[in-house]
């Protein structure tokens, strides 16, 4: 950090100029900062092959019908995988089952979340602080360690392999976090403006609707993109709580994968491991490096 | 320094609205929370109520319970008292699955996604830009992938003829079957690959808020890279190290899928962490009730855990 001493000459304020004052970059430095440049550049090659291997892996297999365990160059490229599994039973089913259960249970968190986070955001009440705390905490608390519960629960009230009451208990489970982050985003909307809406007489789910949603659209977005997320990776909740073939979402399909024709062919599971993949890749390349935020602001504490 | 103060568009003027709530409740509209006004909050409580709390409730009678899905408890359930705590503090079983729990949480948490998140954090401020880009990207996206997707790929990487033996091998070295002969560990490591990348977020958030005239200083002062790193960087990131340990912990606990899919707790129990064991007893031996004194007893781990990350969450969010 040689040059940034308030002496004024036409290097230094290059310097100053050139990029965040926090993220110092290699030009224009000392051969001493370049080195650990070229070091830190090196390490985080290193660490970035180490975890592109598995990546790589399912990417090739997929284009290779004689893949096996480990990651190979195919000999020959096809798509034959893909072919194999693209029909109902194999892969367009379980996605529409996975886009049933994942939509739905992001509308219902997201619609109860908007509406609580509301009142919790704009009213007083003695209430308020150990409501929130409530919330946080519940946050924590890992929905593995309820799923045997709800389970026997599911099974008494005749709910159990019913598409309905796992899209409920998903969106409940995602409630506490989706209500923490929606407040939060809707605390950043000024309430004069609402007040406005107020004195011309809107009501309130008209203004909340038609002024603070849009208002605080990207917010919204992200906790919406990760409330989805989060469920469309979840294994444990759909395992436990569907059973019959035609509700399975692709979470559970690819666990039993391997049983339904005897021995693994492991390019074709690359590849649905791919179709299932993709719409949460896309979500986050459309989010970009927001929704990376979002999720570590989240917590991610789902189980 | 809170990681939740990454979110985009917080601290405008709504959030310091504390200093104009006074003169506001004079004004008309008021901001009390009236019987009308909390309607709104009925959907989500409701089914917090049905979901979250009615579960957590009723474990703590099937946990006292002998339920069953076959067998005695099935006809009919009756009290047991302590007799499932009794039993699992008493099973071999059982406290092998409190220490694996441990090994898990603290080799592939506390050990290795924090550090790893802090030194991919610490080399993304030095790194050449374009490389930090793809870098992070792959470690992202080993983050975001669904659950039972990074336990395929984490299996065939580990497996005997998988990728690592063929990569350890070609160097000439004595190939490895850690699903095998040390499978917490290989478990282990493929939660630190799929979870890296959120310690790695936290902190790199946490890191550009710290102003460089700090450092500057602190070299001027003659202090090298190790010594700023221990006593400048440290301390101030000393919150949003303690949130994140906290988080990811918590997270780590509650891992399912990831060890389901690649050893299914095996073999012979030797990566069967307490979710593993909670599943195999509630359903591979259809003992419900017992398999719920032991989630009860994940639950309160969890609680426990879950309180201290609330007292370390700066005071701004909970308002």
């Amino acid at each position: 950090m040689t040059a940034t001493t308030s002496s004024g000459t036409a290097v230094d304020r290059t310097e100053e100029e050139s990029g965040s004052p926090l993220r110092p970059r290699s030009s224009g430095k000392g051969p001493r900062e370049r080195m650990a440049s070229t070091a830190s550049s090196i390490a985080m090659i290193v660490i970035g092959l180490a975890f592109l291997i598995p990546l790589l892996w399912v990417v090739l297999a997929s284009f290779d019908t004689e893949a096996t365990l480990s990651v190979q160059w195919p000999s020959r490229w096809s798509l034959d995988n893909y072919k194999a599994i693209w029909n109902e039973e194999t892969t367009f089913r379980p996605l529409w089952n996975s886009l049933l259960l994942c939509g739905g249970a992001t509308l219902v968190t997201m619609i109860a979340a908007v509406l609580c986070a509301y009142p919790l955001s704009r009213y007083r009440f003695r209430a308020k602080r150990p409501l929130l705390l409530t919330i946080i905490f519940s946050t924590g608390l890992p929905i593995t360690a309820i799923m045997i519960p709800v389970y026997a629960l599911f099974v008494r009230v005749n709910l159990i392999d019913s598409m309905f009451g796992a899209i409920l208990f998903l969106g409940a489970s995602a409630l506490p976090y989706a209500i923490f982050l929606t407040k939060g985003f809707m605390d950043s909307v000024p309430i004069e403006i609402e007040e406005s809406g107020w004195t011309e007489g809107a009501g309130v789910y008209r203004t909340l609707w038609s002024i603070v949603l849009p208002l605080m659209k990207s917010g919204l977005a992200v906790a919406t993109i990760f409330t989805f997320v989060g469920m469309w990776g979840n294994f444990f909740v759909p395992f436990m709580l569907l059973l019959s073939p035609e509700n399975l979402p692709a979470a559970v399909t690819l666990y039993t994968f391997s049983s339904q024709y005897g021995q693994v062919a492991y390019g074709q599971l690359a590849a649905f491991s791919i179709f299932y993949s993709i719409p949460v890749v896309v979500l986050y390349l459309f989010m970009g490096r927001t929704l990376g935020q979002g999720f570590a602001a989240a917590g991610g504490v789902k189980g | 320094m809170s990681i939740v103060a990454t979110a985009p568009d917080r601290g405008t003027p709504a959030q310091r609205g504390d200093e104009q709530r006074p003169h506001r409740s004079r004004s008309g509209i008021g901001d009390r929370l009236t019987l009308t006004r909390s309607v709104p909050m009925i959907p989500a409580l409701l089914l917090l109520v049905a979901f979250m709390l009615g579960p957590i409730v009723y474990s703590v009678y099937l946990a006292f319970t002998d339920n069953a899905i076959r067998g005695d408890g099935a006809a009919q359930t009756s009290f047991v008292g302590f007799d499932n705590f009794i039993d699992a503090f008493t099973d071999g079983a059982f406290w092998n699955s409190v220490g694996l729990t441990l090994v898990f949480t603290i080799v592939s948490a506390v050990i290795g996604q924090n550090i790893l998140g802090m030194v991919l954090a610490l080399l993304m401020e030095r790194a050449n830009r374009v490389v930090t880009f793809i870098v992070t990207s792959i470690v992202i996206a080993a983050w975001i992938l669904p659950e039972v997707v990074a336990g395929y790929l984490l299996y065939t990487f580990f497996a005997d003829e998988g990728s690592l033996n063929t990569i350890i091998t070609a160097v000439g070295l004595p190939p490895q079957d850690l699903l095998f002969s040390l499978p917490i560990l290989a478990v282990s490591f493929a939660n630190v690959w799929r979870g890296a990348a959120f310690s790695m977020l936290v902190y790199s958030a946490a890191l550009s808020s710290v102003p460089s005239d700090v450092y500057e200083s602190a070299a001027i002062d003659g202090a090298g890279p190790m010594r700023r790193f221990w006593s400048v960087t440290v301390p101030i990131l000393r919150p949003a190290i303690a949130t994140n340990l906290m988080l990811i912990t918590l997270q780590t606990l509650s891992v399912f899928g990831l060890i389901f899919i690649m050893t299914g707790g095996g073999p012979a129990q030797r990566s069967q962490t307490l979710p593993l064991y909670m599943y195999e007893q509630a359903f591979s031996y259809g003992q419900l009730g017992y398999g719920t004194a032991v989630a009860l007893l994940l639950l309160l781990i969890g609680a426990a855990a879950s309180l201290l990350y609330l007292r370390l969450l700066p005071e701004e969010d909970k308002k």
